[in-house]
């Protein structure tokens, strides 16, 4: 496109050399720090959108099966390495809105993050069970490393987290294992064993990359392993919330990522029940629960930390609620639209975007006043993803 | 398998034996048809995916689905299915319900509209 822009003023003799790079206009240079992607996961499309005027640049189609999909960026915040359920892997470039590069690189996969470095894209698959590294450039496979726990047995990867050293983390949910992957040298890399809980279904990292936490489906609590100490073994905390009660039904698996650690407290959504966990991120022991108005999904803090914002499986997923972090309990409840999959805050917090799947829209919310700034249709979104996570450890 | 749950299956296919012989199975109206359709694919899609080809539950397409009872798979829609990720249903839906649905991922599910 760029090229076309240009063949006038080739024709004025303006650029006469064929050789030097095409002048580009003021008004076609623009940053990356603003942008992001909406999923639209029934169309296999992606919007672009910018979040310093609330709006969407274009659609990017043929990306395949994106329900359950997961966005990372590029370190320049030009690229997104889409990941979708049928182990699509799509670079799209989000200045001209094309894809880049697209492979299949497995038959069932959740998603995937990016190297300190920048260099690798590692996904986490659930068929075949393991993770896979990519030149970040080029999508070539440098490494296949499967998640094999006993002969022929593989696990389905969850909760892939980039931390230093070129290293990854993840949990395998069929294996009640963490395992850190180190990627140093990218075409051997070198794996390290911990055992953790029963059932890991997802993990995140603190935002520091000290912590790994994984949340366990087959038991109340979760695992810790400080990748301080990884020798030290992995611990569980917060054992036995649930105790002495019946275990109740999970309509959807909660989301760890895009977790919430505020006020030196994590906050973390239970299994089944409907309460915000909030653990003291020193000893990692309980310190409150707060009461919600249904199973906690996604539990995020706004970049500051003084709210938390949580939404929640089927059937309360119109509803989002809001916690003070500081008073420890909910001061807002509203309902953005009909199965509201998912949120992002701007990178200082000052609006959350929120994805009403069964209202085809996307609601931009002002996070001090509640008003809402701003509508944006889309077809069935899913996930938002700004580029600013291109810089954040363990996204 | 372990035996409490082989014995849990077995009491569930029972119950649902009862029922089904009890009550014949009525097609659902056109409009709740559609929202079945929708809960299959976007809800149960949240493990099963929405195209039901698998995800953190097992895959949902004829293939696989083929030889299991019909009964069994009701069953495990309305009371799930202890000892795994699979929650019960029945909140959400009746008996004949799950047998549309069961009958439907048999043949090819309904898209989306």
């Amino acid at each position: 496109m760029r090229t076309r822009l240009f063949v006038p003023l080739l024709a004025l003799g303006l650029a006469a050399c064929a050789s030097a790079p095409p002048p580009v206009t003021s008004a076609e240079l623009r940053g990356t720090g603003d942008l992001g992607v909406v999923i639209e996961r029934a169309a296999g499309r992606v919007q672009v959108v910018e979040h310093s005027h609330d709006s969407r640049l274009g659609t990017v189609e043929g990306l395949g099966d994106l329900s359950h999909a997961h966005v990372a960026f590029s370190r320049d915040g030009r690229y997104a390495y889409v990941f979708g359920r049928d182990g699509g892997l799509t670079k799209v470039d989000l200045l001209t809105r094309r894809i880049d590069r697209r492979i299949v690189q497995a038959g069932n996969s959740i998603g995937g993050s990016v190297s300190q470095d920048g260099r690798l894209v590692v996904a986490q698959n659930y068929e075949p069970g393991g993770i896979k590294a990519f030149d970040a450039d080029t999508l070539e496979l440098l490494a296949d490393v499967p998640a094999e726990y006993a002969p022929g047995k593989f696990s389905r990867v969850v909760g892939l987290a980039d931390v230093s050293g070129q290293r990854f983390v993840y949990a395998l949910f069929d294996a009640d294992e963490i395992r850190i992957t180190d990627f140093s040298d990218p075409r051997r890399p070198v794996t390290t064993r911990f055992p953790a809980g029963r059932q890991p279904y997802d993990g995140l990292v603190t935002p520091d990359g000290r912590y790994f936490i994984a949340g366990l489906f087959g038991e109340d609590g979760l695992s810790l392993l400080d990748l301080w100490q990884p020798q030290a073994g992995a611990r569980k905390i917060l054992a036995g919330y649930g105790k002495g009660e019946e275990k109740l039904p999970v309509f959807k698996m909660p989301h760890l990522r895009g977790w919430a650690l505020a006020g030196g407290q994590a906050w973390l959504p239970a299994i089944g029940r409907h309460e915000v966990l909030v653990a003291d991120a020193r000893s990692w022991t309980e310190s409150a629960r707060i009461p919600v108005k249904g199973q906690p999904v996604f539990v995020m803090a706004r970049p500051d930390g003084r709210q938390v914002w949580v939404n929640f499986a089927f059937p309360d997923n119109e509803w989002v609620q809001v916690i003070d972090t500081l008073e420890k309990r909910v001061v807002h409840t509203f309902s953005p639209g009909k199965a509201v999959l998912h949120m992002e805050f701007t990178p200082r917090g000052e609006a959350v975007w929120l994805s009403s799947r069964d209202s085809n829209r996307i609601s931009v919310v002002d996070t001090a006043s509640f008003a809402l700034r701003r509508e944006l249709p889309a077809d069935a979104p899913s996930g938002i993803f700004f580029t600013a996570r291109g810089q954040r450890i363990g996204f | 398998m372990d035996r409490s749950l082989l014995i849990h299956v077995a009491v569930l296919l029972g119950l649902t034996a009862l029922a089904v012989t009890a009550a014949p199975a009525a097609e659902p109206a056109a409009d709740r048809q559609a929202a079945l359709v929708h809960m299959v694919r976007q809800d149960c899609g949240s493990c099963h995916g929405m195209r039901l080809a698998g995800g953190l539950g097992p895959d949902l397409l004829p293939a696989r689905l083929a030889d299991l009872p019909d009964e069994l798979l009701v069953a495990t829609i309305l009371h799930g299915r202890p000892g795994t990720a699979m929650p019960g249903w029945q909140r959400f839906m009746d008996e004949a319900e799950a047998g549309w649905i069961v009958a439907r991922l048999k043949t090819g599910f309904p898209e989306l509209p």
